[in-house]
């Protein structure tokens, strides 16, 4: 007795705006590729449904201060001696797989002084020789300090379609405006709530931003510190755009290796149970569980830190593209 | 097409005319027909738990009475697995039901020695997370050699090593057979029924009154499968849609739960097994594979290889996306060492919604430096939250700091309490006589920097 499954399609009136990373010579920049993310009109990786133009990507952090202190020795070890060189430590971060650069911003540089504008020009300056991929370029979390970086580097890499941010409720004025006069695009961070979200996105495009130059950060949690809020306000918000709500069509950027790599599970690799087992590929796991979580919960672009992490989030999504 | 509660309840004992004498009888477990009804509609209730309902009315009521997806239950001297009766596609929308059963493969050509012993550590698997106990669920013992004698020896093996539900691997009857001979007094789950085996693996399926794995690789061929196996009177199935990779296993089972749920389509109303070391390239994959598999939407998940490093994350990520939106985790109040506290270190008290312990854990475990956390139960909300509500004032905190006996582990008397509630630090000093109130920052992410320069 053959059976007929009719199987269900939804008929989905919107889709993720599209948004171009990135400025090659052609274009103004010196990049020696741009990145293309979102366009998508059904949800993640559901190709018997709708498009999926473009694949996820991968971001890889860098930064012009070696964090070796500060991180646990499974991701230190990873990367070895070029965490104190930011030329090095990008050219590693393109040979492991990185789609995009992640250069984020510290309070202090490696002498502990301040940061201020012409430092953090002079990281991006590096940045931009050792890598033709797109960058993005995000503050070290204390408002005045990142407007006055953010706007050095925008002018520095005036052109580039370098992405700024993050642009959050208390402080974006001076962050978009940096972005706008030099052709930037910048991150909209809100924490873990649509309608958070679309406010945002609303505030950041009165400025005069174009749609196609935001990209939205909803926020989340770590595997077991609270990704279940991220991964929801995720789907959410995909829902959303399909069903054509307008302001909730942003691509989505997430930070799971900062989230990964905050955890007990990831830092500590002694006085734990024998239960949470190898520390160094659960640590391992921890990151790229989260990112693959999140990319299947409509994720954009993930900003990851470990190569091994990275190289094996590549491959999911080239698994999951390939239907 | 479903009908509503009230529909129901018109074919119920006490909603019928004239009403029927069982009306409101309270068997089937709720307080009344309607109550009944009203669950039967929402499909978190079977119809079966009625024994006085008519005939007729449970014609008409079957179709629509039934959950959406069949619950599979695999038992075992005590353990158990319960999968499917899910009703939606986003846990937003309301809740995932039954967390996905986490089974370890183990084939029958190891050693008996080292299937008893792979049997032990699986069962005796358990990791704490806030509060929670996290555990394996079973054994998918494989006839990987395709010998009977083998087989048998292998599950006789488990089975005297541990107590977890069973899943019997083979696409051949003889071998399920063999098998089976060692299971007597539980309910294993038998694995697979095909095209080609389907009828011996039925009559086996019902002589043993266990679950059967239907295995095709397409949703037609399985389809066909389950609606023949209905038809000889095995109704409690599980599908394998044979699709293994990434994509297609995402595709494969986000169509059937779409099936289920919003056509309603009985021949795919059932929970899925995956066996994502068959679709993944290396470990490391398999166990972002098994994650996908957890998130959308797989009843049963089988591991090549049971790993701690793997097992923990893969069980977490179930316990976050199986929480129910609408009930936050709360954390167990009490009292959290974190860094090996010693009777110098600082006293912190915070509230027991999950995402708040956490920021504060999180950020005090990687500055590394020593505490006594204090979380007092204010009904799973956040500081602000439950401060509005007066689940979180200074009778509460000062419950807390008595209640978890911290003023016998620490040689000072300082309690910090969240900026946000700097207002409670007066009435707090008159219900803590002898303790110094400070006030800590407002933010979790300050607090390191709080305690190097201000405790």
């Amino acid at each position: 007795m053959p059976v007929n499954v009719e199987i269900p399609v939804e008929k989905w009136s919107g889709s993720v705006r599209t948004v171009k990373l990135g400025a090659t010579p052609a274009e103004g920049g010196t990049r020696s590729r741009s990145v293309t993310i979102g366009g998508a009109n059904t949800l993640p990786f559901l190709a018997f449904e709708g498009k999926v133009p473009n694949p996820p990507c991968v971001a890889v952090e860098v930064r012009a201060v070696d964090p070796s202190a500060d991180w646990p020795p499974p991701l230190v070890k990873a990367w070895g001696s070029v965490l104190g060189d930011l030329a090095a430590w990008t050219k590693a971060a393109e040979a492991a797989g990185a789609d995009l650069i992640v250069l984020q911003l510290t309070q202090t540089d490696h002498a502990g002084e301040r940061m201020n504008g012409p430092k953090a020009r002079a990281a991006l300056r590096t940045v931009l020789q050792a890598t033709g991929l797109p960058i993005i370029v995000f503050g070290a979390g204390q408002a005045e300090l990142d407007n006055e970086m953010l706007v050095a580097v925008a002018e520095e890499g005036a052109g580039e379609r370098l992405v700024l941010g993050p642009c959050e409720e208390k402080n974006y004025r001076t962050i978009v405006a940096a972005a706008l006069a030099n052709g930037h695009l910048v991150t909209a961070k809100t924490p873990m709530d649509v309608n958070l979200s679309k406010q945002l996105t609303v505030l950041v495009h009165d400025m005069g931003m174009p749609l196609d130059r935001i990209i939205t950060d909803p926020t989340t949690g770590g595997l077991g510190y609270g990704i279940e809020y991220g991964y929801s306000v995720m789907e959410r918000l995909r829902l959303a755009a399909l069903q054509g709500d307008n302001m909730t069509q942003q691509p989505m950027i997430v930070t799971p290796g900062e989230e990964a790599w905050r955890t007990k599970e990831a830092r500590a690799g002694e006085g734990v149970p024998a239960a949470w087992g190898d520390w160094e590929e659960r640590a391992i796991n921890w990151e790229a569980m989260t990112a693959a979580a999140l990319i299947e919960s409509g994720a954009e672009i993930v900003v990851m830190r470990h190569p091994v992490a990275v190289a094996r989030v590549k491959q999911m999504i080239a698994e999951l593209m390939k239907a | 097409m479903a009908l509503s509660g009230l529909d129901i309840y018109k074919l119920l004992p006490g909603g019928v005319k004239p009403p029927h004498p069982k009306a409101n009888c309270k068997e089937c477990g709720f307080p009344t027909c309607l109550a009944f009804a009203m669950k039967l509609a929402a499909k978190q209730a079977e119809l079966s738990a009625c024994k006085y309902v008519s005939d007729e009315a449970k014609a008409k009521l079957s179709a629509a009475a039934a959950p959406p997806i069949r619950l599979i239950t695999l038992s075992a001297d005590g353990r158990k697995i319960e999968v499917g009766n899910e009703t939606v596609l986003f846990r937003h929308e309301k809740t995932f039901y039954h967390p996905t059963a986490v089974l370890v493969r183990v084939p029958d050509t190891l050693p008996a020695a080292e299937i008893a012993a792979l049997a032990k550590a699986v069962a005796d698997y358990k990791v704490d997370y806030v509060g929670m106990s996290l555990r394996l669920d079973g054994l998918a013992i494989e006839a990987t050699s395709g010998n009977a004698g083998q087989f048998a020896e292998a599950v006789a093996a488990a089975r005297g090593a541990c107590t977890l539900p069973l899943v019997l691997v083979s696409e051949v009857p003889a071998v399920i057979s063999a098998g089976l001979a060692k299971t007597a007094g539980i309910t294993p789950l038998i694995c697979a029924a095909t095209e080609a085996n389907w009828e011996e693996m039925a009559k086996l399926a019902k002589a043993a009154k266990a679950p059967l794995v239907v295995r095709a690789d397409s949703l037609a061929g399985l389809a066909e499968l389950t609606q023949k196996l209905a038809a000889a009177g095995v109704e409690d199935l599980v599908l394998d849609p044979a699709v293994r990779g990434f994509a297609g296993s995402l595709q494969a089972l986000t169509q059937l739960r779409r099936l289920a749920l919003k056509k309603n389509f009985r021949p795919l109303g059932y929970p899925i097994i995956a066996f994502p070391y068959l679709g993944a390239a290396d470990p490391g994959l398999e166990t972002l594979l098994a994650g996908q598999q957890i998130a959308k939407y797989a009843g049963f998940v089988v591991l090549g290889r049971f790993n701690p490093a793997d097992v923990y994350p893969l069980l977490v990520l179930r316990a976050n996306l199986f929480t129910d939106p609408q009930k936050p985790i709360q954390v167990e109040p009490g009292i959290y060492p974190i860094n090996k506290p010693g009777p110098d270190a600082p006293v912190l008290v915070t509230t027991n919604f999950s995402i708040t312990y956490f920021a504060v854990a999180n950020e005090m475990e990687s500055s590394g430096l020593p505490a006594w956390l204090l979380v007092a139960d204010a009904e799973g909300m956040s500081v602000l939250t439950a401060w509005a509500a007066g689940k979180f004032d200074a009778e509460k905190i000062a419950k807390t700091v008595k209640g978890t006996g911290v003023a016998e582990k620490v040689n000072h008397r300082k309690v910090v309490i969240p900026g946000h509630v700097a207002v409670l630090m007066g009435e707090l000093e008159e219900e803590l006589p002898g303790w110094q109130i400070k006030v800590g920052p407002r933010e979790a992410v300050d607090l390191p920097r709080y305690l190097k320069t201000a405790w």
